[in-house]
């Protein structure tokens, strides 16, 4: 499989692991591992900042493996600003996953915030990977801000429902200059066969690993399915036939 | 910039590319939805002319769901012939001895009034050739300040400008810019452009860049027909095309493919493309791309215009006069090229109602244009 390039660092897998809702720290960590995966976000809220031997970080923590803070928890740019600047000197990185929803409920993300919160943090030397909405025109916008990514997502986070957002990823993958990583939703390894088939660059997957009943072997099932996707995209789909219609000809003017 | 872009694609490879599709990447380009450049080579190598029926019908349901059964229309103004460049296909060549004129500004306005008699258009392209110390930018602002009582959306085709000209004539109310490449083949473009400023292939190139980033609305392409290999040619402006839609994304474009037509310079195209390369062409890029807008210009024949504006062509300008001056002042100035549609603006637009279209003269209103005001 290609490589995924991010603000210049090559990564060999291309699923994206989050860590919540796991039922121990030793599974969360087993099924990082059966994934292949070498990018994990991890909630800063979820770390204890003061104790650098943190029980989860020390499940993370591997050396193939690019630690992504997340600011899950906070509600607006500012909060999302003061997060960000807490979590790099904690985790000692500058990557980071921004995530603004101020709604508990569906957890989705606040465009306007989002926006606003990328502007300011590339400008303090940040990676920013942003949690958004599969809206065209806000990625872009994303993108000019400095994004390194953009995470739009596939159906509601936790949904399990897959690529809702179908025709406006496919509309997002086709104008983006940078990586595009599918995010929210992915509840089956169809769903990211599918993300990737589509160009996806990557996915990130979290719930459906976590809580499926053997997560470990759920990881597996993920590596396999990224990497078919991946592969597939780039061997170029076989044809869903076409059908002509039967009408008078269009192109008779052309014989005369 | 998009000279580094097609630095890395090889024009051989890329014409040996479109000659090996087969088939199967024909029927796959049409069985999808959004296309890549790939799948355009397909639908416009030689494997897909079996195909053209089939094109023909989607390219019509595509402008159809985009565009409904309307034609934009344009008229074109050359308002100086004057050129520094001796591009040896064109009419305004430097070397030939004829007259040139640099209309004044009451002569501009003379054209104005009579272009409004013709129909009631509203989008204007002002065309001139490049010499920049007769006729430079305060000569085309002051044009397009003129022109603002008559028409409501102005375009230029002038010489590559620098991005803060493009931005000085966006002031004076210029919502498009028209520039065709001509050809994207480096290593021949200087036989057919040896000197004056047009012979520097990437200033032309990148010209496109300067006006996203100048903030133009509306950017037109195109490939002159008749220079190089034209398959090849066409798949560089998509992929041109492409870049342009990922990098200044707020930008309308609209592509032209013309047909080298005979001009006073007496150059032999030395490719013909037939009314089916064209059908073919015009049905492929508008599969590839939904909504680029295709524009015919009166290079072509009443007969290929009309069976295409219901097939994929949502842009045609009518009555062109292409001397300046040609509506009122001096009819019978050195004009670029002969035109194939003689027919009058009333004329063409008889005919697109009777096909079951409407001619759409205003589409845009200077109060969207708040820069200006």
């Amino acid at each position: 499989m290609d490589k995924l390039i991010i603000a210049g660092k090559e990564f060999s897998s291309r699923l994206f692991l989050g860590t919540g809702k796991f039922d121990s720290n030793d599974l969360m960590e087993n099924s990082i591992i059966a994934s292949g995966t070498e990018m994990v976000t991890v909630a800063m809220k979820r770390i204890d900042l003061d104790n650098t031997e943190d029980d989860m970080l020390r499940h993370i923590n591997h050396s193939h493996i690019q630690l992504l803070p997340n600011t899950s928890g906070v509600r607006d740019a500012d909060e999302a600003v003061f997060a960000a600047m807490m979590a790099r000197e904690a985790f000692g990185t500058n990557w980071l996953k921004l995530e603004i929803h101020p709604d508990p409920r569906h957890l989705l993300p606040d465009s306007i915030e989002t926006l606003k919160a990328t502007e300011k943090l590339v400008k303090l030397g940040f990676v920013v990977l942003p949690y958004c909405q599969a809206d065209p025109v806000l990625c872009k916008q994303l993108e000019e801000a400095g994004a390194a990514t953009v995470m739009p997502l596939g159906a509601p986070i936790g949904t399990n429902k897959g690529l809702q957002t179908r025709e406006f990823l496919k509309i997002i993958i086709e104008q983006a200059n940078v990586p595009v990583v599918v995010d929210a939703g992915i509840g089956a390894p169809s769903h990211a066969a599918e993300a990737m088939e589509l160009g996806a660059s990557a996915v990130l997957v979290n719930t459906a690993i976590a809580v499926a009943g053997d997560p470990v072997a759920m990881a597996k099932a993920f590596r396999k399915s990224v990497e078919a996707g991946r592969m597939a995209y780039q061997a170029g789909l076989g044809s869903t036939s076409f059908t002509a219609q039967a009408s008078s000809p269009l192109t008779a003017f052309l014989n005369i | 910039m998009f000279s580094e872009e097609l630095e890395k694609i090889s024009w051989e490879q890329t014409t040996h590319d479109i000659y090996s599709k087969t088939d199967a990447d024909v029927r796959r380009a049409l069985a999808k939805d959004r296309l890549d450049v790939e799948d355009f080579k397909a639908l416009i190598s030689p494997a897909a002319e079996p195909y053209l029926e089939v094109m023909a019908q989607l390219s019509r349901k595509y402008t159809m769901e985009r565009f409904g059964k309307t034609i934009s229309m344009f008229i074109p103004l050359y308002i100086t012939n004057s050129c520094t460049n001796s591009c040896i296909y064109c009419g305004f060549n430097h070397n030939n001895p004829m007259a040139r004129t640099i209309l004044t500004e009451e002569e501009i306005v003379n054209e104005y009034k009579a272009i409004k008699k013709l129909a009631p258009f509203e989008n204007l392209l002002l065309v001139t050739g490049e010499n920049p110390a007769a006729a430079g930018v305060k000569y085309i602002g002051k044009a397009l300040d003129l022109a603002k009582p008559y028409f409501s959306n102005l375009q230029i085709e002038v010489m590559p400008l620098k991005a803060e000209e493009y931005a000085e004539l966006v002031d004076h109310g210029l919502n498009g810019v028209i520039c065709f490449q001509e050809t994207y083949n480096k290593a021949n473009y200087n036989i057919y452009h040896p000197r004056g400023m047009k012979s520097k292939f990437e200033w032309r190139l990148n010209g496109f860049d300067r006006m996203g980033q100048a903030g133009v609305h509306k950017i037109g392409m195109g490939v002159l027909i008749g220079l190089e290999e034209w398959r090849t040619d066409v798949t560089m402006m998509a992929h041109h095309l492409r870049y342009l839609q990922k990098t200044y994304w707020k930008t309308k474009y609209s592509v032209n493919f013309p047909r080298m037509r005979p001009s006073e310079s007496g150059f032999q195209p030395n490719v013909v493309m037939t009314d089916r390369q064209l059908a073919q062409l015009t049905f492929a890029m508008r599969i590839f791309d939904h909504d680029v807008d295709i524009s015919y210009s009166t290079r072509e024949a009443p007969q290929v215009r009309d069976n295409m504006a219901t097939l994929g062509v949502t842009t045609m300008s009518a009555e062109s006069k292409t001397e300046p001056g040609g509506y009122y002042t001096y009819p019978q100035a050195l004009e670029q090229f002969h035109v194939s549609d003689e027919r009058t603006a009333s004329e063409v637009d008889t005919a697109l109602r009777k096909l079951g279209r409407e001619p759409v003269y205003k589409d845009w209103d200077q109060c969207f244009d708040f820069r200006q005001n």
